[in-house]
């Protein structure tokens, strides 16, 4: 598999892509003056009646709207079930990306069988593959957590099978020159070397299988979730009720790379202790 | 060993990308070149599994394991694929998807060049626009459909727009990254000919920035096919994403997976060729350094 080494640089360059980069310390204060001129444009438009538009509803009814959403339960119960499926879907599409990368990583016939056939696969948008996927098995909750995983699934695989293969040759050596076993050559040399690409696998799942999610319930529309708020609130011509959808989710997935990160933080430091 | 913080560590990786050297690849071992028959199975094993399946498959829809209705049989998919071409369908759904992914990608890389180029130069920009650019990216293409929706209406405009959203933000968030990371050293280089500050920008950060620009465009491509297919499947009449949502409808799974196979080949020809033209602009630099 040729592809395998630039893959890896296209996901890193990737992940940089969709990772915020972070603003210089300074002038911190500069940040705000545009998300505060843009929504005190936004009021006056809409207080002074100019724009003669049901689209343009103001920001305190949006506030009103995200206020009845979260005292009426609804927001609890969509997010809940969105959450719910996101979950499982990460889990079971990280367990099996795991086991796949670490096949693909490890065993050299194993990548020259699996290998190419994965990477053709994961070149065809996941998207495309959801009317299938919706005739296999249907509309609901099992046909989400289906595509859920195997959005999960894809960065696990290409990560680990990474990590594993790009360890370090002179380490390998020193394992040989200790007489480690097989077993002791994995755990003790391949795994503390590949653990950070894998985890980067991981994080990335974690975002890919949300904004999954939100596809899903977009195309397998049945059931509840955050994505049907939206979709009800287009269908209603509410505007608010958009802004409030998109404000969660935007919001849902920004805490989620919040505490992934702080997590590999933690990781990370306690590596380095030992 | 020692990890880095992601944001440094993807800034690294991206920065050391062009010159990274190629991984130690178990399978290239020497023990490979112990003759012919054995470099002819090592050609032969990724055709294993493909072939497998398509045996299966072959097998599922001749013995009738698997109804047509859920899994139509190779030849039937085959023959929608051939109708599709000679019927000039192909042809008129590609159009419109390749107007869409044009428009919007045009759109999209200039708007993310200028605004990464703006955040690059001058702190005083990037200050004022990162952090709303940032807030703004978390929310996918999916979550702004339907605020569009409702400003623009479901035509064309929809798609150009989200499309052009998703092709921005690699390309804007790379070119500010590949302004930034301009060496200190060559800035003083500049500095010592007494360069003005227009000639610093395009003969000293600007070729340096180069590649990573590169990567920023070509994700870019790759995040607009990618919400090409979207949109097409949520909002549209025509276009290959279109095919798919409709093959579905009338239960024509043949359809549904031969323009899912199109698709899935346009996307990687189009990808391969601006991974070429990406690595031959690399070496040129290589060469010229």
């Amino acid at each position: 598999m040729s592809t395998a080494p630039d893959a890896s640089a296209r996901d890193i360059a990737e992940l940089a892509a969709a990772q915020p980069l972070a603003p210089r310390e300074e002038g911190r204060w500069r940040g705000l003056v545009l998300p505060l001129a843009a929504v005190a444009v936004w009021w006056l438009l809409a207080s002074l009646d100019l724009v003669n538009s049901a689209l343009l509803v103001s920001p305190l009814r949006v506030l009103q709207t995200a206020f009845e959403q979260i005292a009426g339960g609804q927001l609890q119960r969509a997010l809940a079930a969105s959450l719910a499926r996101e979950l499982a879907g990460f889990a079971i599409g990280t367990v099996g990306g795991l086991l796949l990368g670490a096949f693909l990583g490890l065993s050299p016939i194993f990548e020259r069988v699996v290998g190419p056939s994965f990477n053709t696969f994961k070149q065809i948008s996941l998207f495309a593959w959801i009317p299938l996927i919706s005739v296999w098995f249907g509309l609901g909750d099992v046909a989400k957590v289906v595509f859920l995983s195997l959005a999960a699934l894809v960065p696990v695989v290409v990560n680990t099978c990474d990590g594993i293969r790009s360890v370090p040759a002179s380490l390998l050596e020193v394992g040989q020159a200790y007489g480690y076993t097989r077993r002791q050559t994995l755990l003790e040399v391949v795994l503390p070397s590949a653990l950070p690409a894998i985890f980067t696998g991981v994080y990335l799942a974690l975002i890919y299988s949300w904004l999954a999610t939100i596809g899903a319930e977009y195309l397998l529309v049945s059931g509840m979730g955050i994505g049907n708020t939206l979709i009800e609130g287009s269908e209603h011509f509410r505007m608010d009720l958009v802004v409030f959808g998109m404000l969660v989710i935007g919001l849902v997935g920004w805490l989620m790379n919040a505490c992934a990160r702080a997590l590999e933080r933690r990781i990370a430091r306690r590596l380095g202790r030992i | 060993m020692l990890i880095l913080s992601r944001p440094a560590a993807a800034a690294v990786a991206v920065a050391t990308q062009a010159e990274r050297p190629p991984l130690a690849r178990p399978a290239a071992r020497p023990r490979a070149a112990s003759g012919a028959p054995r470099a002819f199975a090592q050609a032969l094993l990724p055709w294993l599994l493909p072939l497998a399946l398509l045996a299966l498959w072959f097998a599922g829809a001749a013995r009738g394991w698997i109804s047509s209705q859920v899994l139509p049989p190779p030849a039937y998919v085959w023959e929608t694929l051939r109708d599709l071409v000679t019927s000039g369908d192909l042809r008129m759904h590609a159009g419109a998807s390749f107007m869409r992914v044009g428009v919007g990608f045009v759109a999209g890389t200039t708007i993310g060049l200028v605004l990464g180029a703006a955040m690059g130069l001058s702190r005083r920009v990037e200050a004022c626009l990162l952090p709303t650019f940032n807030a703004l990216v978390q929310i996918p293409v999916l979550a702004w459909l339907p605020f569009v929706l409702l400003l623009v209406g479901i035509g064309e405009p929809l798609k150009y727009i989200l499309i052009a959203k998703a092709a921005m933000v690699p390309v804007a968030l790379n070119t500010l990254q590949g302004f930034r990371q301009t060496p200190a050293a060559l800035r003083e280089v500049g500095e010592a000919f007494g360069y003005t500050r227009r000639q610093q920008v395009l003969e000293i950060v600007l070729p340096h920035a180069l590649p990573t620009l590169f990567t920023g465009v070509r994700l870019g491509f790759t995040k607009a096919w990618l919400s090409l297919v979207v949109v097409e499947l949520v909002a549209s009449s025509e276009g290959l994403g279109y095919l798919i949502v409709y093959g579905r409808q009338l239960f024509q799974l043949d359809l549904v997976m031969a323009a899912v196979v199109v698709v899935g080949a346009i996307g990687y020809a189009i990808d391969r060729l601006l991974d070429l033209l990406e690595r031959r602009l690399n070496r040129h630099r290589r060469s010229a350094a």
